[in-house]
């Protein structure tokens, strides 16, 4: 036995590029906006029939502030969503209700449904912890834990209770599934906060999925991060999307043109008499008909920048 | 390459771009001279009190090794000074007294203390955290006096012999470490409750986010980037602890003796400067000198115990 040959057996959910021939490509994720609706190959249902997740007349308060009004949004298995729109216009409200991370937010109230696989999990008797088991979260800023490498990816089966047979290869296969093994298989008991912010924000995104969620919400998960690092981030979300259902925040719209099925489109509306300006839906659509035939004025010139 | 030079209603450029003559010379500024002056001299007195305190023990201190030996000082388990026919200067007992106290104390005050600063940082209510913080605080201006009559009074008769029923005579250590506990509480509360608040919202969030409860928040991810700052109110709580005279002096007893049982009365190292200090003691009598020889002792304690914090702050620095 040659040491070298066995090694391959380790490898646990490394998802090889290639094998699914009907994602985009990852490789050459970087383009123009026109270069990507071509490359767009997969064929998705235009009416989602079976969603993983569905938010229903969804309104969120902030105490007296009507922050987002009257949401109804349904994320496809396996698919990523992008939530776009201009700055105050909810995104990241909406985001932090889909796995109740508002509850954590002092005077924040939602109202509505939040569905997930048939469930509400604003239903009475929900337990809020058991909810973020099954939708974990990325946020803007990489927010590793003041501990080390294996130690961040070993938190969430830890606290969570998860019945792991072996944590060394559990941490290895989130390590492997958020691209960041090779890098970091030699220091795993050094501080995560060795890490560059790319390789930091590539670790958050192996921690969530060390607890496997089917659902990661990502709050703008590549605005602190250089084009490589988010190239990086990118070809990770595409590679997720076969095991993990994906809703990202973005700002940039060429990420969401990238690498979303669905975008949603969201604006914020003053209100006549406080002049609070409330978040909507303008538009929900398949990314590839919304960015080349947006539906809505606003949407339009949203996206060819003429708003925002 | 032609939109630079010529935009008419531009933006105020910075003063000297078109050409105008720049002053970059010094003005001279008294003020600010007299200011740096009266803070240099503030650092300086306390700089020089420092040096001061440490002449004026060193020099009765170097006086007292004259006549007894460290190692005696050092090594011995007899500590009676005034004892004319049979002296004896082993400074243990009073260490051993002071170490008893201070572990009872640290017993109480750091579960409390931090209880206390987790629960106000990560569970209270912004209202209830605004209104039960300065209350704690307020708990660190009773004067130790006070603390020491309440050990008599209160704690050794009727919370140690009477509900516990623990046979503790009319002086012990355990009264004076559980008041003297309580008395350090606020320092632990207040300074690890400053260290835990400042960790940012965003590791919180991450942690709750992994399916994380509050309980294992704050254990597992707040307390640990706190480490620092919770370690340094540790530290200080014990500094204090170690330094307090009246509490000590008043329940902790006046008799030397070698023991680890917290139930007895003994005698600490500031019980015992404490009363020999206003004694009859000629100046410059060895019995006189032992004065100084623990006060050394103890400033060389309370050094070392800085020096452990600071070492200890500079290990679990974190960055977040
Ligand atoms: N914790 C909070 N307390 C009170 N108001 C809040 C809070 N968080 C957000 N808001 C308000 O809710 C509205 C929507 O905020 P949100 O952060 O969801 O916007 P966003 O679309 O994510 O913006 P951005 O693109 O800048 O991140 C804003 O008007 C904001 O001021
Ligand atoms: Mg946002």
């Amino acid at each position: 036995m040659v040491k070298g040959t066995n090694m391959s057996t380790h490898s646990v959910t490394a998802s090889s590029p290639g094998t699914e021939a009907n994602r985009h490509t990852a490789g050459g994720s970087v383009g123009s906006l026109s270069d990507v609706a071509q490359e767009i190959e997969r064929h998705l249902p235009d009416k989602l029939m079976d969603p993983i997740m569905e938010t229903s007349l969804l309104n969120i308060y902030y105490g007296d502030f009507h922050a987002v009004h009257d949401v109804n949004l349904a994320f496809g298995r396996n698919e990523i969503t992008a939530l776009i729109g201009p700055s105050g216009c909810g995104k990241s409200t909406v985001l932090r209700s889909l796995n109740r991370m508002n509850d954590l937010v002092p005077g924040a109230r939602v109202e509505g449904a939040v569905n997930y696989q048939g469930q509400n999990i604003y239903a009475r008797g929900v337990d809020p912890i058991a909810v973020r088991t099954h939708v974990g979260m990325v946020f803007q800023k990489p927010n590793p834990f003041p501990k080390s490498i294996y130690d961040n990816v070993a938190y969430g089966p830890r606290v969570t209770g998860m019945k792991v047979d072996d944590m060394d290869d559990l941490v290895e296969g989130a390590l492997r599934g958020a691209a960041l093994w090779d890098e970091v298989k030699d220091k795993l008991k050094q501080s995560a906060y060795g890490l560059s912010g790319g390789q930091q924000q590539r670790l958050c995104i192996a921690r969530t999925i060390a607890t496997k969620p089917n659902v990661i919400l990502m709050d703008e998960p590549c605005s602190a991060l250089d084009p490589i690092a988010t190239a990086r981030v990118e070809d990770l979300m595409l590679q997720l999307t076969q095991d993990y259902t994906i809703v990202i925040v973005t700002h940039n719209m060429q990420q969401a043109a990238r690498v979303s099925d669905r975008t949603a489109f969201f604006t914020a509306r003053p209100d006549e008499t406080t002049g609070n300006r409330t978040g909507l839906l303008v538009e929900y659509n398949l990314t590839k008909q919304l960015f080349s035939q947006p539906s809505d004025q606003r949407t339009e010139d949203y996206i060819s920048g003429r708003f925002g | 390459m032609t939109t630079t030079t010529t935009t008419p209603a531009g933006p105020p450029s910075p003063a000297g771009l078109r050409g105008d003559p720049v002053d970059l010379s010094g003005r001279s500024r008294p003020g600010e001279a007299v200011i740096r002056g009266v803070l240099f001299a503030a650092a300086l007195v306390s700089v020089l009190t420092t040096v001061g305190i440490v002449i004026a023990l060193l020099r009765p201190a170097v006086e007292f090794f004259r006549d007894v030996p460290v190692w005696e000082f050092l090594g011995g388990t007899r500590w009676a000074p005034n004892d004319s026919g049979n002296p004896d200067f082993g400074v243990w007992p009073l260490v051993s007294a002071t170490l008893v106290i201070t572990v009872v104390a640290l017993v109480v005050a750091i579960p409390l203390g931090l209880g206390a600063a987790m629960y106000l940082s990560e569970y209270a209510s912004p209202e209830m955290r605004r209104r039960l913080k300065p209350i704690v605080e307020l708990l660190a201006g009773v004067p130790s006096v006070v603390y020491g009559f309440f050990a008599l009074t209160f704690v050794t008769p009727n919370l140690l012999q009477k509900v516990l029923h623990i046979d503790v005579g009319f002086t012990n250590a355990l009264a004076a470490g559980l008041v003297l506990g309580v008395m350090i509480i606020p320092t632990i509360a207040s300074l690890s409750e400053d260290a835990l608040f400042a960790v940012p919202l965003s590791l919180r969030q991450g942690s709750f986010a992994m399916g994380a409860n509050r309980m294992q928040t704050t254990l597992r991810v707040v307390l640990p980037a706190a480490m620092s700052g919770v370690a340094a109110a540790v530290i200080l709580g014990l500094s204090r602890a170690v330094g307090e005279t009246m509490i000590v002096a008043l329940a902790a007893g006046s008799r030397p003796h070698l023991s680890l049982d917290p139930r007895e009365g003994m005698q600490a190292m500031t019980g015992y400067i404490a009363s020999t200090a206003g004694g009859e003691n000629p100046v410059g009598s060895t019995s006189y000198n032992t004065l100084f020889a623990v006060g050394l002792l103890l400033f060389v304690i309370t050094l070392i115990i800085n020096v452990i914090s600071i070492a200890l702050v500079r290990r679990y620095r974190q960055e977040y």
